[in-house]
């Protein structure tokens, strides 16, 4: 071990502090284990805060007849069948109590008639399913997480990023991080790790997502050997901000459409009839992403290039209280006052399906003492993700992981570090700052988003996936030689220029594998292969490292169990 | 409309710095954040910000804009006189770390002070809306630290150590008005976050930009409750009587 570098030694290192890592720290704890969260900004800043819509859960508090076994289902018909089953059933059974939970460490959400959790319609559930805060229903989930963790004890180092894992062998052994504040390097030692870093949505120019979004966990777990699977499936949510400029891709909730909202294109046609006539707006999100893309390449968009949401028929009053969040934005930022008219709207990168892949029960990863779960981690969603099954998710996995990876800490001898592996790391990030002359790194961020949304974006084909990953191995080659300015003191230009690597590697795995998959499934739409492809109905594509190269490879999906076939085949 | 405009941002660190100019091109309802991001993606790319959501969710971005404490993701610049340069600067009330980010920190020391969320053993959890209502009003706190930061008794007085701050006390509204809540935390109020330091100014409720009605609706709903809980000689008796365990 090095003495050379600030050390902190826990059973349990958790990275990222959004809902999947708080909930896991919770229940490490719980589980007895010392737990460290690691995050990259402050303590309730993660992405978690902007989920807007609510959780879905069947509680049947507003439709009696929910229950698991129709979540269940709506999800896997959602994820067109390329879920991880087991996950999907975990999943539907466990959120309800999830969320009572979340209820009883003091999340207050909105009340039926009769004082129960009040749930809103959203896409592709058959129920009124999702429970709700008004629009900041992520708000209410963070907070909560947030003071129940700090109050049992969780260690938070806040502002400290995460650059390698460390191993011992063929396992785990903690994490090399930098102070964001003041640039000093960090060793955390743990005999688990959980990864609950989220997605990859700033390789994207058109994006809701923050600048943390850099795909970190994913890229990390795979040069720490781990798979990935299904990288192709990235949705795009149907409604972001279009206009002004500045606010392009900011989220519009799907609650907009929830509470009745109407989707109509400039010749105030309601376009949906044409793409999902019994769902209409309600319909999942790959389907209504597609159909205002194509309202627009088709000249019925509207004058910013989006398509009109409109919920202005409800009455002010109740908008105002039920959607409280998007009336403020669209005042304050785009002079629009949506109780009175529609808003613009345009398609997002907003999610990822794929990621790390874990085992259903315990949310291990394929390397020993590796944990992920929330959006790091893949297979519950499949090929597109309903709304409202994030939350759910976050809380259900986060679980999982946090008591897998206390059990799994209680079970191993202690690790050992090599000073080699730590004086490597730090080597790596001091580079940027030695070179004469290279590119910015937001030079290189910019390409990037550029390439990604022309090449690898809402429809692809073969031909731009083949420029696009072309493209992708120039950027690689020049990412590596980038310069940075300034001190180590708390410098987004030298924190970006890290960043930069995630989103590449991740970047590529997309691109590679939504070149592999020749049919369109879900939230992957190939205009060269537009139908449904049986081959490839039963089959996921993984992503490993193999040596210094990234290697494809498919695994068969498992025969579902015999009553689940029978609640799906309904 | 392509014009530039003028910013003036403060660079430095603990040991302390200046303000120095950049040229950044105005694009139609463009925000401060904005304007700092293409400063940092052009000019300056060690520029210290801290941001998140740039939707006014995550309340990351508060600066002092022309000396106004404000999100800078919600500040637009048609709101602001581009004849002049605009000035961005960090809070005043916190230490600078470097640029615009300071240091916060002790907002979450105060706020493990806090006893958490209890509710009784055997409750029902039924709850009517317009009790929760009333409750998430404080829920909506998205912890931007504009109402610390402009609070007096903070920024001109010091009583870090004394004083818990406005962040504080919606958070302990929403914990005490929570319809199922069963801790008292007047003790807590009183003695170590110091709520009679605040003399009801209502600087924080002008700076929120979530528009909590924090002086009026927390603030001095929590004041009654120290001064029944312990000014009001027949509720003191029964306190003593009871030995009640206040702020446990």
């Amino acid at each position: 071990m090095n003495e050379k570098f600030e050390t902190h030694e826990h059973d349990v290192l958790i990275i990222g502090a959004g809902g999947a890592g708080l909930r896991a720290a919770i229940e490490a704890l719980g589980h007895g284990a010392s737990v460290a969260v690691v995050c990259k900004s402050l303590l309730g800043k993660a992405h978690t805060v902007m989920a807007e819509g609510g959780i879905a859960a069947a509680m049947a508090n507003v439709d009696a007849a929910d229950d698991w076994r129709t979540h269940f289902r709506d999800t896997m018909r959602g994820g067109k069948f390329l879920n991880n089953w087991r996950m999907a059933q975990i999943h539907a059974q466990e959120a309800p109590d999830r969320v009572r939970e979340l209820e009883q460490w003091g999340a207050l959400f909105d009340r039926t008639s009769s004082g129960d959790i009040l749930q809103r319609a959203f896409g592709g559930h058959t129920y009124k399913r999702l429970c709700h805060v008004g629009d900041r229903t992520g708000l209410e989930m963070i907070r909560t997480l947030q003071d129940r963790g700090v109050h049992l004890g969780i260690d938070v180092y806040m502002e400290c990023a995460v650059t390698r894992l460390l191993k011992d062998g063929d396992r785990i052994a903690g994490a090399f991080a930098y102070w964001r504040e003041t640039g000093r390097f960090v060793v955390f030692k743990a005999k688990s790790v959980v990864m609950a870093t989220g997605g990859i949505g700033k390789a994207w120019r058109i994006t809701s997502n923050s600048w943390e979004y850099t795909g970190d966990g994913m890229a990390l777990a795979y040069e720490a050997g781990a798979e990935l699977i299904d990288m192709e499936f990235v949705q795009f949510h149907p409604t972001g901000m279009v206009w002004p400029p500045g606010v392009q891709g900011i989220l519009v909730t799907e609650a907009v459409r929830g509470e009745g909202g109407i989707l109509r294109n400039k010749e105030g046609e309601r376009f949906m009839e044409r793409y999902d006539s019994e769902k209409m707006e309600l319909s999942t999100r790959d389907v209504v992403a597609r159909a205002i893309y194509t309202e627009v390449r088709e000249g019925r968009g509207t004058e910013h290039g989006g398509a009109y949401l409109d919920i202005s028929h409800k009455p002010a009053e109740y908008v105002k209280r039920k959607l409280p969040s998007m009336y403020h934005q669209f005042r304050e930022l785009a002079d629009v006052d949506i109780t009175q008219g529609p808003m613009e709207v345009g398609p997002t990168c907003h999610y990822m399906m794929g990621g790390i892949r874990v085992d259903a029960e315990t949310a291990q990863a394929t390397v020993s003492g590796l944990f992920a779960a929330g959006e790091a981690a893949a297979g519950l969603h499949g090929a597109n993700r309903l709304g409202g099954n994030s939350l759910s998710d976050l809380l259900v996995f986060g679980k999982r992981a946090g008591a897998a990876a206390a059990e799994h800490a209680k079970r191993s001898t202690p690790v050992n570090i090599e000073a080699a592996d730590v004086e490597k790391a730090a080597r790596e990030m001091l580079e940027p700052f030695e070179r004469a002359a290279g590119d910015s790194p937001y030079q290189i961020h910019r390409e990037l988003e550029e390439l990604m949304q022309n090449y690898v974006g809402i429809f692809r084909n073969e031909e731009d996936l083949q420029k696009g990953l072309a493209a992708l191995d120039q950027l690689q080659q020049r990412a590596a030689g980038v310069k940075v300015e300034g001190s180590r003191l708390f410098n987004p230009g030298w924190h970006l220029a890290r960043d930069l690597k995630s989103m590449l590697t991740v970047a590529e795995a997309v691109a590679l594998s939504a070149r592999e998959r020749k049919e369109s499934r879900g939230a992957h739409s190939r205009i060269d292969y537009p139908k449904y492809d049986e081959t490839w109905a039963k089959q996921n594509n993984v992503i490993v490292r193999d040596g210094d190269r990234m290697r494809l490879k498919q695994t068969p999906i498992d025969e579902m169990a015999p009553d689940l076939r029978k609640i799906v085949d309904v | 409309m392509s014009a530039n405009a003028t910013f003036n941002i403060f660079r430095g660190d603990r040991l302390g710095g200046e303000l120095k100019e950049y040229e950044v091109p105005v694009a139609p309802g463009m925000v401060v954040l904005d304007a700092l991001h293409y400063i940092q993606g052009h000019a300056a790319p060690d520029l210290a910000v801290r941001w998140n959501c740039k939707a006014g969710k995550c309340g990351s971005c508060s600066a002092e804009v022309n000396g106004k404490p404000r999100l800078t993701c919600k500040t637009r610049l048609d709101d602001l006189p581009l004849a002049e340069a605009v000035t961005v600067q960090p809070m005043k009330s916190f230490p600078v770390i470097k640029d615009l980010v300071t240091d916060v920190s002790w907002n979450y020391r105060v706020n493990r002070k806090i006893p958490p969320f209890h509710a009784p053993e055997s409750v029902e959890w039924k709850m009517d809306q317009r009790d929760v209502d009333r409750v998430q009003e404080f829920r909506k706190c998205i912890e931007c630290f504009l109402c610390q930061n402009v609070c007096h008794v903070l920024r001109d007085h010091s009583k870090q150590e004394q004083f818990g701050g406005p962040r504080f006390f919606v958070r302990v509204a929403g914990l005490e008005m929570h319809p199922l809540d069963d801790v008292s935390r007047t003790h807590l109020l009183k003695d170590e976050l110091g709520i009679g330091y605040c003399n009801i100014t209502k600087c924080c409720t002008e700076v929120c930009p979530e528009d909590i009605h924090i002086t009026d609706n927390a603030i001095i709903p929590l004041k009654e409750r120290v001064i029944d809980d312990y000014y009001d000689p027949v509720r003191w008796f029964l306190r003593k009587l009871k030995g009640k365990n206040n702020g446990a």
